[in-house]
């Protein structure tokens, strides 16, 4: 069916085809021998690891489940809160950001935006209005809605003067735009309102600031995947008199359920993986795997035995999904994407 | 992605909204407050991450922190924190110790301020806007101090780069040495070889893997005396030698793990870019005679290249955000050698100095920003427009 192949397969000599060989199994092996080097390593006594590597289980040394027992028993509950911790954050968040990302994606596709210039700057200057105010000692909830009723009487009145507009590519543009944001550069000030709510180390915390940093993946994903949607489904409902949220519940998102798969997978993986965001916002209760991982070189040196047990029950998950992936991947969702 | 869409790409670039929409879209008739409920909740959250934090950051990098009764206040400093960073007593953290150059150096340093020069010079012939050439200058003028700074710091004697220059050399060789190990796997994986399908699943793993987990695996294989590579390290007579204590070692070290975890995301993009191209174009190719290479580099290369300049650009973004590689393999040393831009502001963070911190992370914003505009107007744009 694919000429290309066809003609490659017959026309490769030898020689290439061995070459060709050799390096991918080159490469494999370079993707896999790190991963063999941590299942054999915590099936090691802390002696077999320390006195020089050994290779092959039953060959070089006799397999022992020490360590796991050790994760597993004696730490149940240590290993066993942060496995529900980027569990739970890992799924809500995701979840979350999927919600509001592709009501926005379709919002964007489907519903023409002209956010005025105007408005956006009467918009700015308001926020700017409560910062200042809650800086010279204002408390802040009144400070907030006297800048809102500022901003809504403003906007009422002179904001219809302003002519010049921005159009929804402008806003996917900008929402996409804020995966540039390094997240370093805008965790402090996270940290130092979630203090002032109190919800520093929960796992709310953690779950409303991953769902927001993925937001414009979700957006960037699924406005591509919305767009190629025939329209004329949505047309005929419409005509029957369906509203816009019943349009978007009965029929886009039913069809879109590949793309919505997918984008969530995607998502999970990046929530389930983040580290640094995590490492500012919780510490105990809240921690989770990559922070339980990175802090057992602090406590206790580098205990490879049992380390590579964690690191296993940490990577599993995301392994597994990898290879779900890849067959999303192949049907071509993140190209589709990588034109927009 | 099939290959329908990849042909209607170079016929011209496809936008997402098609305007001949508009009109269906209006019959949705909805209304203001529906359409204002789809995109809102959007809106607030990136608002919450982004906009609120920069203000926020913005005031906290120009003031201090100090501890007082009962708690701790911000001082106001202005533009204290920058100041100290670039020619204070931080300038040997952040951008690094310089000393006079080396010959090589000096080549480096000529021929890229030569190459920055030809650019403008050629900009200007070519009839560029005022606005456009003022753009260019102040690009050009950042790219030379970059240049000088790298040159001063790297191909010197004795002289030692900061985190600004280690992060710009964990991103260029990353981003250069994925970008080809991706696209030369993905080649091989169009030619048809039986088995195929396991590489591809094998070989998209890393991606996925937990950084703080690749630190600690690349932990474990860089150790000489107890890792896996002993023999071979005892063999070539390095038994001794420790790479995360050396700074270079610890740095290839750094760049070796970036590299396994990332080739992965280059190698999957581009080799369904590579699947799905024109397939008429190549037999055309094939019927005049071309030969794999010819083929390959007159037909493939520039079919998939929108696609090259897209999977840069987004790594280029997320690559200077590196911190989980360099903060546990080697915990950002010996010394600061290895440290990042994300790990300079978090350990600034760390001991209370998040002044400091802040003024940190808005220079790592500012280099992002720069390099990613750069980037799209000098390359992305230029292989769109073609």
């Amino acid at each position: 069916m694919n000429p290309l192949r066809r003609r490659s397969v017959r026309d490769l000599p030898a020689v290439g085809k061995l070459a060709a060989y050799l390096i991918l199994v080159g490469w494999a092996v370079v993707v896999l021998f790190p991963l063999y080097w941590l299942v054999i390593t915590s099936f090691k006594l802390p002696i077999q690891v320390n006195s020089g590597p050994v290779y092959l289980p039953f060959v070089d040394f006799r397999p022992s489940l020490d360590a796991w027992r050790y994760i597993f028993v004696d730490l149940r509950g240590d290993t066993l809160r942060p496995f529900v911790n980027t569990v739970v954050v890992a799924l809500s968040s995701s979840a979350l950001a999927l919600v509001l990302g592709s009501a926005a994606a379709y919002a964007l596709i489907r519903f023409p935006y002209k956010p005025r210039v105007g408005v956006i700057a009467l918009f700015a200057g308001s926020v700017l209005l409560a910062a200042v105010a809650v800086g010279l000692g204002m408390p802040p909830v009144p400070a907030v809605a006297a800048a809102g009723a500022c901003f809504a009487v403003l906007a009422a009145t002179v904001g219809r003067r302003f002519r010049r507009a921005l159009s929804n590519r402008d806003v996917a543009f900008w929402m996409i735009s804020q995966r540039i944001l390094p997240p370093v550069a805008v965790v402090i000030p996270i940290y130092v309102l979630f203090q002032h709510l109190r919800l520093l180390d929960t796992r709310t915390a953690l779950i409303i600031t991953y769902a927001a940093t993925n937001l414009p993946i979700v957006v960037w994903l699924m406005r591509d995947y919305f767009a190629k949607l025939p329209w004329e489904l949505e047309e005929a409902a419409v005509v029957d008199g369906a509203s816009a949220f019943r349009v978007f519940r009965s029929i886009t998102l039913p069809l879109s359920v590949p793309g919505l798969v997918a984008t969530f997978l995607i998502v999970l993986v990046f929530a389930w993986n983040e580290y640094l965001l995590a490492l500012f916002l919780s510490s105990a209760d809240a921690q989770t795997l990559p922070l339980t991982v990175a802090a057992q070189n602090a406590t206790r040196g580098p205990q490879w035995w049992y380390m590579s047990v964690l690191i296993q029950i940490m990577i599993l998950p995301v392994i597994v999904l990898a290879v779900a992936l890849e067959r999303v991947i192949s049907r071509g969702l993140l190209v589709g994407a990588v034109k927009g | 992605m099939d290959a329908a869409g990849l042909t209607r790409r170079r016929a011209g670039p496809v936008t997402v909204e098609e305007p001949a929409r508009t009109r269906s879209q209006a019959s949705l008739g909805a209304s203001f407050a529906v359409r204002a409920a789809f995109i809102w909740p959007a809106l607030l959250a990136i608002l919450f991450v982004s906009i609120y934090p920069l203000l926020v950051s913005l005031y906290i990098s120009l003031s201090r922190l100090r501890l007082v009764r009962g708690g701790f206040e911000f001082r106001f400093v202005g533009l204290d924190n920058f100041r100290e960073l670039l020619v204070g007593g931080e300038q040997s953290n952040f951008l690094g110790v310089t000393r006079p150059l080396t010959p090589v150096g000096w080549v480096v340093l000529v021929a890229g301020v030569g190459l920055l020069g030809w650019g403008l010079a050629g900009a200007w012939r070519g009839g560029a806007s005022v606005a456009g050439m003022a753009f260019r200058l102040l690009g050009a003028l950042l790219a030379a101090g970059a240049i000088w700074l790298i040159a001063h710091t790297l191909l010197s004697e004795g002289g030692r780069p900061g985190t600004a220059v280690v992060t710009l050399v964990y991103v260029v060789v990353g981003i250069t040495a994925q970008f080809l190990l991706g696209l030369g796997l993905a080649y091989l994986l169009t030619q048809g070889l039986p088995g195929q399908r396991v590489f591809r699943v094998v070989f998209l793993v890393p991606m996925m893997i937990t950084p703080v987990g690749v630190a600690y695996m690349f932990r474990m294989l860089t150790d000489t005396g107890k890792g896996p590579l002993q023999p071979l390290w005892a063999a070539v007579g390095l038994s001794d030698f420790s790479w995360v204590n050396d700074p270079w070692g610890a740095r290839v070290a750094v760049m070796v793990g970036d590299i396994w975890q990332w080739t992965p995301f280059m190698f999957i993009i581009l080799l369904a870019a590579l699947e799905g191209q024109d397939l008429d174009t190549v037999e055309a190719g094939m019927v005049d005679g071309a030969n794999r290479w010819q083929i390959f580099r007159y037909i493939s290369l520039p079919a998939i290249l929108p696609v090259c300049a897209t999977v840069v650009l987004i790594r280029l973004i997320e690559a200077f955000k590196i911190i989980d590689l360099p903060n546990i393999l080697t915990n950002g040393g010996p010394g600061t050698a290895t440290e990042s831009l994300s790990l300079h502001a978090y350990i600034r963070w760390r001991t209370l100095n998040l002044g400091q911190s802040a003024a940190v992370a808005y220079s790592l914003l500012f280099i992002v920003t720069v390099a990613a505009l750069s980037y799209v107007n000098l390359v992305r744009r230029r292989i769109a427009e073609e």
